[in-house]
């Protein structure tokens, strides 16, 4: 996983005045799963779009596998693709759909039935053969459209929110299904998706996109744990954002709370948002919450949401009067007997915390 | 990376995709069929114009034949008729269409599908026809002339009872679909409020429906201002703007003044033309809105008084073409009521005798077949190619500006652009050609819609995914997307064929001694007086068309049922 296999470089897609994509520039390795995440309207699409050639960018390169590919139809692009809605051929049976990228190959007729047998088998269709797309079910469609683009063997395959046509049982087990089925092929494969649970659980690396541009590009740990902005921070999972001032190096304050963290890249008295995800705040019962600990600010539990494996409280700081959520586990709750009205301490680990400077 | 040529920061121009084989294939093929809309529509109206600002001697005048037109009181007295008879048979006939289009959609009365299958019966035969029933009727001898209290029925009245009969289906099938959209949870809420009947249907029925009637309003004062059968037939010394075109060039041989007039009649189709398409939008934003369908509940005394309107509405029509029969099978009206097939040999009369109605025949499927293929292609590239955008937009304007265009224009135009020596395309002056390549354009626009709005419903990733797989255009088109429109074909290719067994107005300047048609000769023997012939031609127009009509409902049926397993994907 080493070999760049597609390149795009400063790519920008402009509709009329509208800028849909901001000198975009990414990279994706041989073999490697790239998830395209960001809310609705950010431009995933029109990036994919651009890189099969449907919808070509206004500016900037692409190259695959060593080739510029820039201005090419897409028929003259090496890839597979499946759409939100599938688009099977609905007077097409399913085996038909499957055969249709292979028949003007020159392709021997028992050379194709078998090609289309082995993909059919592939997706775990084998039985569904001369059924037309209606006749099936959804998440089966969505295998038929995933066997007709891989059945060319393309270099890459493209993926525009595969999954979000289906409900959420199918959904997570088609995940799999398609993660495992990519490792298995080893191909090179994007997907779109603005479902971050889809992009943490498949990618290999996750390219978070906003407003035409890429925030980041990390795995899914990468992103998760060190977010590299605010929007990606707040995009992905829970994150509660704090006010704070830097006092020095390596501290910040929070209101009278001193808080040790990394402060490389910021400077004294500059503004930040405090940046913590509910699972590592750390709750402890005290009796007079006073706040001489470091890192650690007095607060009271205001409500409980049990949320089966664990519970969100919801803590109002006393300094600041700003709410934050952290999880308990069943076992915090028995040791401390946290209830709501408790009074509490709120420690914020250092390592966890992550600062943004607060944008003028 | 050594071939990045396209790299650019910011600036630069745009990048344009290279051109594959498809797209180079595509824009072919839309030239080609654009280059057909050209020659035969655009061309042929340019040249009509320029005639029109010249002497006969082809000598620009600038505007002077439009002075000595205006100058004329005659003529210009047929602005008026026009402009009258358009406006009653407009308020009739929307009010008649309304009233059964409620009955068929708002009331429980048993026999709808009759009732509304009986009152498209006018699509099918040629505007003549009706005027030959009515000189039956209340022609000099006519059977029931008294009912008309000493009025003439030559004149406006004819003119107007034939031409509310030819353009009720129009009027029908709009304001049907309007009514149809309307949503059920309106009249709920309606009645919820405790609104009456009365109430209900001036403040939730018609301004729902307003867009619908508005564009019925339209399509039939078109019609009507347009139509040259019934005022032909019927109109006597009534001069309306049709006729006149039709005198200019035939019987006076005035072809320059026959352009002028073409040109003043092109300004209420024109204006009609616009109104409806503007009205036509805001109804499709209507459409689109989810609506839940509304149930009429039984009410009696409603109800049969929507099947006595029914019932009155379907004599008429049946009369009219009962008399026809009639017409067509008595021997000697009114002196010999005995029934023969005598008004049948066609062959001892002028017209072209049985072979116009073979030529008809001939004309018919050529139009059908060749048309529906230019338009569906046509419809096809100009909704999936890639580039060529003016023309693709141009083509647009040019698909809808037929509907636009009466038949008489067009066919003067023709003979303008066509028979003009130095014209190298004048080998297909009087021909079979000419008269289905303008027979095509005559119906373009409608069949052109029929054919956009079902591509529309195609999911627009087919052509993605097949180029994905390297897959040809035409073999996507021919696999998946004819297939699935194969409805649309269908009702694409019927309605070129029975327009085009009924048509008179754009072939009547076209025709050749070779090329007899049959609607000319329903003309032309009712212009030598042979009435009864010129009604059993019209009722053999009459029954090929309902044959085929008939044909195209089996054909319909049985493909739905083999399509059935795939088709649920597609109403999906
Ligand atoms: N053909 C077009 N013409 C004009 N604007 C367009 C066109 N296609 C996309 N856009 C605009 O570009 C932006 C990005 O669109 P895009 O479809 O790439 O979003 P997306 O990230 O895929 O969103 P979603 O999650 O809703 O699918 C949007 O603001 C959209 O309105
Ligand atoms: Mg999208």
């Amino acid at each position: 996983m080493s070999e760049v296999f597609l390149k795009i470089e400063n790519l920008t897609k402009n509709f009329g005045q509208f800028t849909a994509l901001r000198d975009i520039s990414l990279e994706v390795f041989q073999g490697e799963f790239v998830c395209f995440l960001g809310p609705s309207g950010c431009g995933k699409t029109t990036l994919l779009r651009a890189i099969a050639g449907l919808d070509i960018q206004t500016q900037g390169s692409i190259a695959q596998a060593g080739a510029d590919i820039s201005v090419l139809p897409p028929a003259e692009r090496d890839f597979g693709i499946v759409f939100q809605s599938y688009a099977l051929f609905p007077n097409l049976s399913v085996e038909k759909n499957v055969a249709y990228g292979l028949e003007s190959r020159r392709a021997q007729r028992d050379e194709i039935s078998q090609r289309v047998a082995e993909l059919l088998a592939l997706v775990d269709l084998a039985d569904q053969a001369k059924k037309y797309p209606a006749q099936l079910s959804g998440g089966q469609q969505q295998r038929v459209a995933l066997a007709r683009a891989l059945a060319t063997s393309p270099g890459l395959l493209l993926l525009d929110e595969p999954l979000s046509a289906l409900d959420a049982k199918v959904r997570a087990h088609l995940r799999m299904e398609i993660k495992d089925l990519q490792r298995r092929l080893a191909v090179t494969t994007i997907m779109v998706t603005h479902d971050q649970e889809e992009a943490l659980t498949m990618a290999d690396r996750i390219v978070v996109m906003n407003h035409g541009v890429i925030e980041q590009i990390g795995t899914p740990q990468e992103i998760y744990a060190s977010p590299a902005s605010q929007f990606v921070a707040d995009f992905i999972g829970t994150m509660n954002f704090l006010s704070a001032r830097i006092a020095s190096s390596g501290k910040c304050l929070l209101e009278a709370t001193e808080i040790a963290v990394d402060t490389s890249g910021l400077e004294a008295g500059q503004q930040v948002q405090l940046a913590v995800r509910p699972e590592d705040i750390h709750l402890e019962a005290k009796e007079s919450a006073s706040a001489e600990e470091q890192n650690q600010t007095p607060g009271t539990i205001e409500s409980m949401e049990y949320l089966g494996a664990f519970v969100r409280a919801t803590v109002k700081l006393h300094q600041s009067g700003a709410r934050v959520q952290a999880d308990l586990s069943a076992g915090d709750i028995d040791q401390w007997a946290m209830a709501p009205q408790a009074a509490v301490a709120v420690t914020l680990p250092a390592d966890k915390i992550r600062l943004y400077p607060l944008d003028a | 990376m050594a071939g990045m040529r396209h790299r650019s920061g910011t600036h630069g121009s745009p990048l344009r995709r290279k051109s594959s084989t498809d797209d180079r294939a595509m824009r072919l093929f839309i030239l080609v069929i654009a280059i057909y809309l050209v020659i035969a529509l655009a061309f042929p109206l340019y040249v009509m114009f320029s005639k029109s600002l010249e002497n006969s001697q082809g000598a620009f005048v600038g505007f002077q034949n439009y002075l000595e037109y205006f100058n004329t009181p005659a003529l210009v007295y047929s602005i008026q008729n026009s402009l009258f008879i358009g406006v009653v048979t407009t308020t009739i006939t929307v009010t008649i269409a309304f009233i059964l289009a409620y009955a068929l959609t708002r009331s429980r009365m048993p026999g709808k599908p009759v009732f509304k299958t009986i009152a498209m019966i006018p699509i099918l035969v040629p505007s003549l026809l009706p005027g030959i029933a009515l000189i039956y009727l209340f022609g000099r001898q006519g059977l029931i002339n008294e009912l008309l209290f000493g009025y003439e029925i030559y004149g406006p009245i004819g003119i107007v009872i034939a031409e509310v009969f030819f353009t009720l289906p129009h009027a029908l099938i709009i304001i049907i679909t309007a009514l149809s959209i309307a949503d059920a949870r309106l009249y709920e809420a309606a009645t919820a409020l405790r609104a009456n009947r009365a109430r209900i249907f001036f403040t939730v029925t018609l301004p729902g429906v307003r867009y619908g009637l508005i564009s019925a309003a339209f399509v039939v004062f078109t019609l009507s201002v347009t139509d040259f059968g019934a005022p032909k037939v019927i109109g006597g010394d009534f001069n309306v703007l049709a006729t006149d075109i039709y005198k200019q060039v035939i019987g006076q041989q005035n072809f320059e003044m026959g352009a002028v007039v073409s040109m003043v009649l092109l300004l209420p189709a024109g204006l009609a033309f616009v109104v409806d398409r503007i009205v036509q939008k805001k109804q499709v934003a209507l459409l689109s809105a989810r609506a839940v369908p509304l149930e009429p509940l039984p009410n009696k005394r409603f109800d049969n008084l929507m099947l006595t309107y029914s019932i009155i509405i379907s004599i008429f029509i049946l009369g009219i073409l009962g008399v026809c029969q009639f017409a067509a099978l008595v021997k000697f009206f009114p002196y010999n009521l005995s029934l023969g097939f005598s008004n049948y040999q066609f062959d001892l009369m002028d017209g072209g005798g049985w072979d116009s109605y073979f030529n008809s025949i001939e004309m018919a499927s050529y139009t059908a077949v060749f048309g529906t293929i230019v338009v569906f292609a046509g419809a096809y590239l100009v909704e999936k190619g890639q580039g060529l955008g003016p023309i693709r937009g141009a083509f647009q304007f040019l698909a809808m500006l037929p509907m636009a265009i009466p038949g008489l224009v067009l066919g003067l135009a023709y003979i303008f652009f066509f028979n003009a020596p130095s014209n190298p395309l004048n080998f297909l002056y009087h021909t079979m050609a000419i008269l289905v390549i303008s027979t095509i354009i005559h119906f373009y626009t409608v069949s052109h819609l029929t054919a956009t709005t079902a591509l529309k419903q195609m999911d627009s990733q087919f052509e993605s995914v097949a180029a994905s797989l390297k897959q040809p255009f035409y073999r996507t088109f021919l696999r998946v997307t004819v297939p699935v429109c194969t409805p649309a074909i269908l009702d694409i290719s019927i309605y070129l064929f029975v327009n085009a067994m009924t048509t008179v107005s754009a072939v009547v300047f076209l025709y050749s001694p070779h090329t007899t048609l049959a609607s000319v000769a329903v003309l032309n023997m009712d212009d030598a007086g042979d009435i009864a012939p010129a009604a059993a031609m019209g009722m053999m127009i009459f029954y090929t068309a309902a044959g085929v009509k008939i044909l195209h409902y089996l054909l319909s049926r049985g493909i739905e049922a083999r399509t059935q397993a795939w088709r649920v994907a597609v109403a999906k």
